[in-house]
């Protein structure tokens, strides 16, 4: 298995307001949000990131995706890093998450090409893609549709579809069913599997014990920004259901029930 | 540099693929013709001059001690004098110049025998009464101020002695030595800059917030911010594209102050104010530190936008902008009495002042070459802060 990505040591504090210290009844000014998080992932696997709300898989990931700095620590993407060369790390990895808006006015077709072209894509190239993953989500019927009148899930789709424009070796996906139905959800993590076989590096967070059982191959247990278990599921799990083996660590952390 | 094309483009298309912000974009230039032509001629009372203390100086051709003890008794501060070498009566232009140099407020003349000639003169007679001559500029408004005092004053006069003489009568005499160029330049000096430089802000105001702050707002900016482009190329991209908009707008409004100024004017004015005074190079100058303020205006507009987190946010934050925007752009009404470069180098001021200087056709290429240079370095500090700002995580993403 060879090694595409390495984060070490990813630190990340959060400065609290006087209102949020007060929410939080907390005297300390800052957050610690990712506290020291190491993992690898490996090439053509599927790494999950779970943890409950609020314990940092978010914050992990936009550290990966270059949108926010480490403090410290550093992770390093086909040997380059996120911290010294965002601009490179950027070509190579697709990010999808909630917070990743499309302009409503304008059309999936041409946030296609715009998109394409940012990234540099060449128009020829572009134009084969639009066309496979049109087809295969669906969108090529609402092409020129604008994204403000898309239903939810076909903005889902049409997001998905433009992270992946440049054709990324990793793939971070915030959540990646989060919001949508069955039937698209399905189409999501059919497209997640698909990237596997076609040797990509898929690294998404989830609170669904399901979905990492159905599609990851490796692991990491996220609770209050620390890494407390990463490794292939079942040397995770010791014989027992993800879900049983995630509360026995989360009591073993927390020192108390969930 | 590919990237910048690419942002601006989308830029451009987000913009005029929408009626209602192309709408936002031409109405002002609109608005403002039609609203002066409703109110025509409401500018030509406001114009005043003169005040309380001002001594008016008039140049005196002839004498009369009528005229002479009347204005004595009336108490207005009307200083008589003559000039000492003329015996002939001055034409009407050595009076115009006179006029405009500031040597004197107004030139009167009074016919020889004056004093006599009202004494013995019948209105019945059906002999053209003795005419008194008052040459004034109206565009100057301390010549306009001293011509209504001599003619109020006259016109007492006048009555008191059973129209006995007239003033300005003459019809093929134009007493008012104003050229169309005095006119034109007056109004235009005075009311450009301020119409132009807020009408150019408004229109960058929009635009701008809505592009930085509304993308911030809905997210869609950070769907830019994880594709490889610098973040240089998206703010330079950002406010290319949004200057192309704003000149666009500032020349829509331009058009439209340059036609209804005249219409403000209203009725006879309305004709000795053209705006075809002004040269092909006038406009080109014009148009020159237009293009530079823009620059100044959308990004400045683009940094504030970048440090609010929603359109609402940002127009809070550009508000004060505005007024003291409209402050500078009220200094152009009064001219500068210092005209040294140096003020030059202030940044939208210097663009009032220019502008004003053109319209009033007083300007020097120096200033509009400072101007501009200032205008463009002031735009090019304000691009990079954009960029560290964009580059900025804990001002991209605050909540």
């Amino acid at each position: 298995m060879e090694t595409i990505l390495i984060a070490s040591g990813l630190r990340k504090t959060f400065t609290l307001s006087k209102k949020q210290q007060q929410l939080e009844k907390t005297n300390q000014k800052v957050k610690v949000a990712v506290d020291g998080l190491s993992f690898t992932a490996n090439k053509g696997e599927i790494f999950g990131l779970l943890g409950p709300n609020g314990a940092g898989k978010t914050t992990t990931l936009r550290m990966l995706a270059t949108l926010i700095r480490p403090d410290e620590g550093d992770a390093t993407l086909d040997g380059i890093s996120v911290v010294k060369d965002p601009d490179a790390v950027r070509s190579r990895v697709g990010f999808l998450t909630g917070e990743l808006k499309l302009e409503d006015f304008f059309t999936p077709n041409y946030l296609f090409d715009f998109f394409s072209s940012l990234h540099g894509v060449e128009p020829a190239v572009a134009a084969g893609r639009k066309v496979e993953l049109f087809g295969k989500f669906g969108i090529d019927h609402f092409a020129e549709v604008k994204v403000g009148n898309l239903s939810t899930g076909m903005k889902q789709k049409v997001s998905l579809v433009i992270s992946v424009v440049h054709d990324p070796d990793v793939i971070i996906f915030d959540e990646p069913t989060n919001g949508l139905d069955v039937l698209t959800a399905k189409v999501v993590t059919d497209f997640l599997l698909e990237l596997r076989e076609r040797g990509k590096t898929v690294i998404l967070s989830t609170h669904i014990f399901s979905l990492v059982e159905k599609l990851c191959d490796r692991v990491g247990i996220i609770i209050d920004g620390r890494m407390v278990a990463c490794d292939t599921l079942p040397a995770v799990c010791g014989g027992m259901s993800l879900e049983d083996r995630f509360f026995e660590l989360y009591k073993d952390c927390k020192g108390e029930e969930a | 540099m590919k990237n910048i094309l690419t942002i601006m483009k989308k830029e451009l298309r987000r913009f005029f693929g929408d009626r209602r912000m192309l709408a936002t974009l031409i109405l002002p230039g609109l608005l403002i013709y039609v609203v002066y032509s409703l109110m025509g001629g409401a500018l030509t009372d406001a114009v005043g001059g003169g005040g309380e203390d001002m001594e008016y100086r008039v140049l005196l051709h002839g004498s009369s001690d009528m005229i002479s003890s009347v204005t004595l008794n009336s108490g207005v501060n009307v200083t008589y004098y003559r000039c000492p070498d003329c015996t002939e009566e001055h034409d009407r232009d050595t009076a115009a110049t006179g006029i405009s140099e500031g040597s004197y407020h107004a030139y009167m003349v009074i016919p020889e025998g004056f004093d006599e000639a009202v004494m013995t003169y019948d209105p019945a007679g059906g002999l053209p009464a003795p005419e008194v001559k008052i040459y004034y500029n109206s565009s100057d408004a301390d010549s306009s101020a001293a011509y209504s005092t001599l003619l109020a004053l006259l016109n007492a006069l006048e009555s008191s002695m059973a129209n006995r003489f007239d003033v300005n009568v003459s019809p093929d005499v134009a007493f008012d030595v104003a050229t169309e160029e005095d006119l034109t330049g007056m109004l235009f000096s005075m009311l450009m800059p301020l119409l132009l430089i807020m009408l150019m802000f408004s229109s960058c105001m929009a635009m701008t917030a809505e592009s930085i702050a509304g993308e911030k707002e809905r997210g869609t900016i950070a769907t830019l911010l994880i594709t490889p482009i610098k973040r240089s190329e998206l703010a330079l991209g950002k406010i290319a594209a949004l200057s192309v908009m704003s000149l666009l707008g500032g020349l829509c409004s331009f058009v439209g102050v340059l036609l209804a100024l005249p219409q403000l004017m209203g009725g006879e004015a309305m004709d000795a104010v053209d705006a075809s005074v002004y040269s092909m190079g006038d406009y080109a100058m014009i148009l020159l530190v237009i293009l530079s303020t823009i620059l100044v205006f959308v990004s400045l507009i683009a940094t504030l936008s970048a440090l609010a987190s929603s359109v609402k946010e940002a127009s809070t934050l550009i508000s004060p902008l505005m007024l003291v925007v409209t402050v500078i752009g009220v200094s152009g009404m009064f001219g500068s009495p210092d005209k040294s470069l140096g003020l030059f180098l202030i940044p939208v001021y210097n663009s009032v002042q220019c502008i004003s200087g053109v319209f009033s056709m007083s300007y020097e290429p120096a200033q509009i070459i400072l101007t501009v240079a200032a205008n463009l370095v002031t735009a090019g500090v304000f691009v990079a802060v954009l960029t560290r700002l964009f580059n900025s995580e804990r001002v991209m993403f605050k909540k």
